[in-house]
């Protein structure tokens, strides 16, 4: 029973300055500003340094000047990789792969889950948890059986193959997220509609996608996130350049070329980056509310 | 508009529990019928059976002289309210109350139509292009309300459709409710655990009780002449209280004997038809509001004293509750408000027999 | 699955006398069921297909002789748990998934707490910037860290040179090497845990709070008998996942280092690659990726046990 914490309210006259609380409140905020800010800076030190470095000619990296600063900066890195045939390859790839990744992932866990949450049958909550543990198979330990797999249907060295690979990263915890959220929409919702007169269809199309859209969006993301960023299925299943995306691609392709074309290799590491940042930037909301109405239910 | 009738009516659970044990309810055409009980008597569910949001596990529901139990809930032409109003979130107020019609393949100008009146009766107009997040749990109730009116269904039922409301407007939409019935007359299921609320609505009162019915009847009926103990004790606010009692006849005449120095005449008309259970092991019940202050002037044939050591005195206003034991069993009294009663020391008080009512102690059957 | 058509065709007419046991309202059950598990079924072809079917091949591949033709029962695991290489592999998993963990835990619990006290607008501001580290692909940050600790002019000994320190060849010596392996995985993943507990942070009533500071409680012991006992679950959780993505990581070392120098930052992802695709040894590559499963389930059993008993007794 320290003094400094007097705070609660009990009149207590022999240490009656009132400021007590303001000050132990405003300490606090100044620890905790400090503390953020060192970790603000750490955290933000290696995206700093990859802008300053995409934004420098390798004439001005080879320099020896200090690296952290750029007295004049230049777009040509970014002008070049743009228009460079093998990151367009890889950009496109990574698009068109992912986008038909998300759309899949949706469709199977949407479904799956409103069956999992909604319409209990034989053996749907030992399924709902086998779903889940699916995560102690991870990649890392699937891609050589995968590429045999693959090998035998042919598809390695295909872009496309990972269309068929990349849903079992992403549904699984989709499917999660979407339990969680139909799971918490009230019972009496589905009554309603089934006394308006909706089918299980209708149902799941004009109430529960939309009430549950939040949940849905969260979803979208996670799958577009773990698809753009994945690097060892496409390094795993793809020799050439036209066949990968952009994670594979830049770190195996780019690498080999000149050594000194750092300033290029940041600013194809930025412009790869991009697309996810600017979806966190605009729908962090709900992706940090999916995550974690799934993770505190489970 | 149609009547519903229940036929031994059961619903087992998985697991063996027996929420509903044989049920026979008729509900005429355009009657306001309450479903009453605590929580777990079975009354939610047998409304579910109704609706067909429950599988029936044993006897027949028919809606409008069809039998219902196979049929699924969007074919048996009802309406339903809950609790907590299960308004689409996504939707507008419009949208909410157009859902089912639409699904039902409506006419656009028919829905339009439909909406419009509804909102009229429930003085919604303004509401209609709002979220339900943007109404007030009085509005969001009515919207609920408004969803079952436009479909112009054969039965209304409402799950307790209240209890998410504060006091004040629960009384409001109470009447409201009501309003609603005597405009639309379409017959209504309405079930609620609050007797008030069951007592001020309905037609007829269904009081439930682990699974069975303990009777059905009208307020007034419950009220005077409860069947059971069960109802005589959950119909009325305060409730009524009950003392161990015996019929004797040593003060040569026949008496409600409480204990070796209490014994209460039993009021003539009531003689005969107490006579046979001398003896026995009875309870008296008596409503708090039929024990009061006794004024030697008022006494009137029926009436008995009783003599009181106050425990709790509660001022009310308009009236005065007082407590006191009768050997160990308390007992509440509703006095004047000027009333004498003050804790520790005694008050007499008069008993109106003539609304007495005796029951089997181990059955609970008022004799 | 087969009596789908049956129960379609039985329902929608509307039954005209009382069901005898399991009438049509069974039958629209279990048809119902049947759409369940159609709406299920994508998903189960899926993980069967393309999750159970190959880590059971997978066991088969691990059986078999590097070309493949030959059946040689456990050999490759014998050969493995022989080997000094492997040996070395299993410790720096292990040093690297529970120090990375450890970290990315305490400064996520850390960070959570300190934003916490931040009221709303600034919270979102602070939180966005501390999120940025998760938000880029891991293979495209570890890229940009590779060339600022270890490329031909690394920016940290350049701070080094600055302060009169000769440069060290960060990635060639394996107690850096190893460093640094952690401190990246620490900067990508901890943001999941801060905001992980800072959600759950902001489900606990405020009322608790004030009830300890009326109680006499100190900021840290507000932490220590309010925070840490209602974060638990949500801390075993977070632990639970973060070891599983952590033991099975790939990108950030394959990328800093390829297990460099002299395999001593080789984790099982990495190792089983080189193995695997890059010296085309299949069976061998199997069998060193299939000793993360027993390794991963070990963890998984014990934290839900943990789990699992908390939210019995908090019942």
């Amino acid at each position: 029973m320290s003094g400094a914490t007097l705070a609660g309210g009990t009149p207590q006259p022999r240490r009656g300055r009132r400021p007590s609380l303001a000050r132990e409140r405003r300490w606090a905020l100044w620890v905790s500003y400090i503390t953020l800010i060192f970790f603000a800076i750490g955290f933000l030190i290696p995206p700093y340094f990859e802008i300053v470095t995409s934004l420098k000619t390798s004439e001005q990296i080879g320099s020896g000047r200090n690296p952290w600063f750029v007295h004049h900066p230049y777009l040509g890195n970014f002008l070049y990789i743009i228009h460079n045939a093998q990151f367009q390859t890889f950009f496109l790839n990574s698009v068109k792969i992912t986008l038909v990744v998300v759309v899949v992932t949706l469709l199977i866990s949407v479904f799956a889950a409103y069956a999992l949450a909604r319409m209990r049958f034989f053996g749907s909550e030992g399924f709902a948890t086998g779903v889940f543990l699916t995560y102690l198979v991870p990649e890392s330990l699937l891609f050589i059986p995968l590429f045999k797999v693959l090998a035998a249907l042919h598809l390695i060295n295909n872009v496309w193959c990972l269309a068929l690979i990349w849903p079992t990263l992403s549904v699984p915890f989709c499917t999660w997220i979407m339990i969680g959220y139909f799971g918490s929409i009230p019972r009496e919702l589905d009554e309603a509609a089934m006394i308006d007169g909706a089918s299980h269809m209708q149902m799941l199309w004009r109430i529960f996608i939309p009430v549950a859209m939040p949940g849905i969006i969260a979803a979208t993301i996670f799958a577009f996130t773990v698809c753009w960023g994945d690097f060892l299925y496409p390094l795993a299943f793809a020799f050439t350049s036209t066949q990968m995306t952009l994670t594979a691609g830049i770190v195996s392709t780019l690498i080999h070329g000149d050594v000194l074309d750092w300033g290029k290799i940041m600013a194809a590491n930025i412009l790869a980056s991009a697309p996810p940042i600017l979806i966190y930037a605009f729908l962090m909301d709900y992706y940090i509310a999916g995550l974690t109405a799934g993770a505190t239910k489970g | 508009m149609a009547e519903v009738s229940c036929r031994k009516v059961i619903k087992v659970y998985e697991g063996g529990v027996q929420a509903v044990k044989g049920i026979d309810l008729e509900i005429a055409d355009q009657e306001f019928v309450v479903l009453v009980g605590p929580s777990g008597c079975g009354k939610s569910t047998t409304l579910r059976m109704i609706a067909g949001l429950e599988e029936i596990s044993g006897g027949e529901i028919s809606i409008g002289g069809d039998v219902v139990n196979d049929v699924p809930p969007r074919d048996r032409d009802i309406a339903m309210v809950f609790q907590n109003y299960a308004l689409y979130p996504h939707m507008s107020v419009f949208d909410n109350m157009a859902f089912g019609l639409k699904l039902r393949k409506f006419a656009k100008d028919e829905i339009k139509r439909r909406v419009d009146e509804a909102a009229r009766i429930l003085d919604i107009q303004p509401l209609l292009e709002r979220k339900p997040k943007a109404l007030s749990g009085g509005q969001r109730q009515r919207v609920a309300m408004g969803r079952a009116i436009v479909r112009n269904p054969k039965v209304f039922l409402f799950d307790e459709p209240l209890s998410n409301l504060d006091a004040k407007l629960r009384v409001q939409m109470r009447t409201e409710i009501k309003k609603v019935h005597q405009t639309v007359r379409t017959t209504t299921i309405y079930v609620t655990h609050d007797q008030v609320e069951a007592m001020t609505l309905a037609d007829r009162v269904v009081v439930m009780n682990q699974g069975i019915i303990e009777q059905i009847g009208t307020p007034q009926e419950l009220y005077h002449h409860p069947t059971t103990r069960f109802v005589a004790g959950f119909i009325g606010s305060p409730a009524m209280n009950f003392l161990p009692a015996r019929l004797d006849d040593a003060s040569g005449r026949l008496s409600v004997r409480l204990n070796d120095q209490v014994s209460l005449p039993i009021p003539e008309a009531r003689i005969a038809r107490y006579a046979p259970f001398k003896g026995k092991e009875l309870l008296l019940g008596m409503r708090p509001e039929h024990m009061f202050d006794y004024h030697e002037s008022d006494m009137k044939p029926g009436f008995a004293r009783l003599d009181a050591l106050v425990d709790v005195v509660e001022p009310m206003g308009m009236e005065t509750m007082v407590h006191f034991f009768v050997d160990g069993t308390p007992v509440c009294a509703r006095c004047e408000p000027e009333t004498p009663a003050a804790p520790g020391h005694n008050l007499p008080l008069a008993l109106d027999l003539n609304n007495m009512h005796l029951m089997e102690a181990a059955s609970g059957h008022v004799i | 699955m087969a009596d789908g058509t049956t129960g379609a065709a039985a329902s929608g007419v509307p039954a005209r006398r009382a069901a005898t046991r399991g009438g049509a309202l069974h039958r629209m059950a279990r048809r119902r069921s049947t759409i369940a598990v159609m709406m299920c079924l994508p998903l189960f072809a899926l993980i069967a297909g393309l999750v159970v079917y190959p880590f059971f091949y997978s066991i088969y591949l691990s059986m078999l002789s590097r070309e493949m033709d030959r059946f040689i029962g456990l050999f490759n695991y014998e050969y493995l748990l022989t080997s000094d290489t492997f040996h070395l592999v299993v410790f720096q998993s292990c040093l690297f998934a529970i120090t990375a963990v450890f970290f990315k835990a305490l400064i996520g619990f850390i960070l959570a707490h300190v934003m916490h006290n931040i009221s709303g607008r600034d919270q979102r501001v602070w939180r966005g910037l501390l999120l940025v580290p998760w938000v880029i692909p891991p293979a495209l940050s570890t890229l940009g860290w590779w060339w600022m600790i270890a490329g031909s002019y690394s920016a940290v000994n350049w701070f080094l040179q600055l302060v009169g320190l000769h440069p060290v060849a960060w990635l060639a010596i394996t107690g850096w090497a190893r460093f640094w392996v952690i401190v990246v995985n620490v900067w990508f993943g901890t943001p999941f845990f801060m905001i992980m507990y800072l959600a759950t942070l902001k489900s606990v009533p405020e009322q608790l709070y004030e009830a300890a500071a009326i109680d006499g409680a100190t900021g840290l012991q507000k932490i220590r008998y309010i925070s840490l006992p209602l974060l638990r679950n949500i801390i075993s959780i977070t632990v639970l996942f973060s070891l599983i993505v952590t033991f099975a990581n790939f990108d950030i070392v394959e990328i800093l280092t390829a297990g460099a120098p002299a395999n001593s930052t080789q984790v099982f992802a990495t190792y089983a690659f080189q193995v695997g695709i890059g010296s085309g040894n299949i069976p061998m590559g199997a069998a060193v990726s299939l000793f993360i499963f027993p390794i991963l389930a070990i963890f998984a059993i014990f934290i839900l046990r943990g789990v699992n008993r908390r939210a019995k007794e908090a019942i």
